[in-house]
């Protein structure tokens, strides 16, 4: 049986999967379309929200990332499993409590205003269509790695595929099929894992093997990451336990991931499925523990990734270089230019080239693709694209086919999975939240159903567009800047909704638009208008976020302190939401 | 539930005891939090290096931002949910989840 088969057999069988699932429970009713009845268990929902959180970026880049980066890379590691605790504790539980469909209801609600719904709005849908377009890319990718088609043809099969499931079978479909993907997920993830653990380490269980001594070879053991430090000191790479960023940066970079975390729409809408408050605390433990049992191996498979990389290229020749190489310098993704021609490759710090690599035309047998861009003047001679580190890595360790095969199956479920949550707030804002609530208030529950259908198609081609034309360069950069966006709005909004019965409907509409404001304008400017590197205090636009969020909790304040308070009703609602009692399902 | 609404009215001063006690589980659960995180990952991080004993093959710091701080949020939240429903117990607010 050669690769291709193998490939069709696990995205073949994994689809077939979802679909049936999405058949199986398809949505009538508005109740089923947005909470899924509201009666799934803590359980379930935990691996559901596990694989909606998990992304592309997680699955695809984020080890890509920690190899790469080494200790800077734990910003990712800690902001996106330290801000379930901001939610679990902060927000998740009072939110089901309200009891309605989606964020944006809380926020019109506990605001008393339109004006604060229809910005909610735009923040949800801002936030989800910079998210999915990551998704969409990385569903192209894998599928153009794996078929050899263009990666839009891939993004087209990936967004049918997504818009059969999630399109038809609202949050009740998308439940039961991200269920079937974490599963799909956590063994193409930790299968590779533990074979690279046991062929480097000799330890089992990977997330002990990266603190675990370096086994391979003949030379005495050394701890790991030692050796990992040396090979990179060697190389002129800062300490792979050190790292680079300033402490600063980190600090802010972190903080703004964790509290976006705590204000995606697209994870708080998955805890109104569950029937109590009680569940939701015992769904967010589950939740937690999915994502750990990957967080944890990631940076394993960061530093594992790395070593054999290093090994496995630097200092060979063309001619000796391994099968993968080549694989992936078809798909464009590694490049090497013999700068001082003596035919071996060298790595070291710092590109290669300038961009991306462009490649000649013409293709050599048995010779590098050449490329035309402009060589930098440094001695780094190879240039790889960090997302094919996981997955490439079961070919770097030699695994056997089947384990690739599910590795790519497990890319395109991470993919596929948040795609779905994203796309489900993203039709539901424009159902419910927009017309439904502010345009058309007699609308029918049937007709409430056939918008958002409608809704999720026009968003899944805008995605889709996006995902073939990439605005930005890395998936998870963009990834990084729709947390900076829920840290400076949703997260500090309804933070102080619940925990504030002061703040008023001024107050919140100015200190949302004061906070994206200064995030957003942050992150253009750095982006796109600025030819410079040199941010203010040293705070890259990751980071930024952070400071949108300190922003809207000063506006707020300030001006909720100099105009009237909220009607007493709100100061009730507020009272209500802050007892767990008898949380019902869900109403309009 | 109308069973819960007939105790919270029994103890007057339920209410508002309640709000002010789930605030100091809160207030420790993010205290432990916020330490284990950005001060140990980040702030302290230079010094844990230095000071502590490596995990395994890891400096301390390093493993903590890794994967430590990953296993102390796990325990928080198990911890958050254990105080949280021995909280609702008290006062009367326990729910039994309906099949």
């Amino acid at each position: 049986m050669n690769q291709d088969i193998w490939n069709f057999i696990f995205i073949g069988g994994s689809f077939a999967l979802y679909i049936w699932i999405a058949i199986k429970s398809r949505a009538a009713t508005t109740k089923e379309y947005y909470v899924a009845s509201g009666g799934v268990s803590p359980f379930a929902n935990g691996m559901a929200t596990a694989a909606d959180w998990m992304s592309a970026a997680t699955f695809i880049s984020m080890a890509g990332i920690i190899a790469a980066s080494g200790y800077d890379a734990s910003r990712f590691l800690m902001g996106w499993t330290g801000g379930f605790v901001l939610l679990t504790t902060l927000i998740v539980p009072y939110l089901r409590k309200f009891n309605k469909f989606t964020v944006t209801d809380f926020l019109g609600d506990r605001f008393y205003s339109n004006v604060a719904r229809a910005v909610g709005v735009i923040c949800a849908i801002f936030i989800c269509m910079t998210y999915i377009m990551g998704q969409m890319r990385g569903v192209g990718i894998v599928f153009s790695r794996l078929f050899e088609i263009e990666i839009w043809l891939g993004v087209i099969i990936g967004a049918s595929i997504v818009f059969f499931y999630a399109g038809l079978g609202g949050m009740k479909g998308i439940t039961y099929t991200q269920v079937a993907q974490y599963c799909v997920m956590v063994f193409a993830y930790t299968i590779p894992a533990i074979f690279i653990s046991m062929l480097l380490t000799g330890n089992v269980i990977p997330q002990l093997g990266l603190i675990g001594d370096f086994t391979k070879g003949d030379a005495d053991p050394v701890p790991l990451l030692s050796k990992l430090n040396t090979l990179n000191t060697e190389l002129g790479f800062a300490q792979y336990t050190d790292g680079s960023l300033g402490k600063m940066d980190m600090f802010c970079i972190t903080a703004a991931l964790m509290c976006g975390t705590a204000g995606l729409p697209h994870v708080i809408v998955r805890f109104f499925t569950v029937k109590s408050v009680k569940a939701v605390r015992a769904s967010a433990c589950w939740t937690l523990l999915f994502i750990a049992v990957v967080y944890l191996t990631a940076p394993a498979i960061g530093a594992f990734a790395r070593t054999n990389l290093i090994s496995e290229v630097h200092n060979r020749s063309y001619a000796e270089a391994p099968d993968w190489f080549k694989n992936w310098e078809d798909r464009g993704l590694i490049a090497w230019v013999d700068k001082n021609g003596d035919g071996v490759m060298q790595h070291s710090a710092g590109a290669a080239f300038a961009g991306k690599p462009v490649y000649t035309a013409e293709r050599v047998e048995d010779a590098p693709r050449a490329v035309t861009n402009e060589l930098s003047d440094n001695t780094n001679e190879v240039f790889y694209d960090r997302d094919i580190l996981v997955m490439a890595n079961p070919e770097m360790a030699g695994l056997p086919m089947w384990v690739i095969a599910l590795v790519m199956a497990g890319c395109v479920a991470a993919a596929l999975s948040t795609a779905a949550g994203l796309l489900l707030v993203l039709s539901t804002s424009i159902s419910h939240d927009l017309m439904k609530k502010i345009v058309s208030p007699n609308m029918s529950d049937a007709t409430e159903v056939k918008c958002a259908r409608g809704a999720s198609f026009c968003f899944l081609v805008i995605a889709a567009y996006f995902g073939i034309n990439p605005p930005a360069e890395f998936v998870a950069k963009t990834v990084a800047f729709a947390f900076g966006l829920a840290a400076s709005s949703f997260f500090p909004t309804i933070l102080m909704g619940i925990f504030s019965k002061r703040i008023n409907r001024e107050g919140a509409i100015l200190g949302m638009v004061a906070g994206v404001g200064l995030t957003l304008g942050y992150i253009v400017y750095f982006q796109f208008i600025a030819q410079h590197k040199e941010y203010f205090f040293g705070i890259s636009p990751e980071g930024i976020g952070f400071f949108g969020m300190l922003l809207n909790f000063a506006v707020a304040n300030a001006v909720s302190a100099v105009t009237p308070a909220p009607p007493q009703e709100i100061v009730d609602m507020v009272e209500n939401i802050r007892n767990p009692s008898d949380a019902g399902s869900a109403t309009h | 539930m109308s069973t819960s609404t007939e105790e919270s009215t029994a103890k007057p001063v339920s209410r508002g005891g309640y709000w002010s006690q789930s605030l100091r589980v809160v207030y420790i659960v993010l205290a432990i939090w916020l330490f284990a995180s950005l001060g140990c990952g980040i702030l302290f991080r230079e010094l844990l290096d230095s000071l502590l004993p490596s995990v395994g093959g890891a400096p301390f710091g390093f493993w903590m931002a890794q994967q430590g701080s990953i296993i102390s949020f796990l325990a928080l939240l198990l911890l958050y949910r254990f105080l949280m429903n021995r909280l609702d117990k008290q006062y009367g607010f326990d729910e039994r989840d309906r099949s």
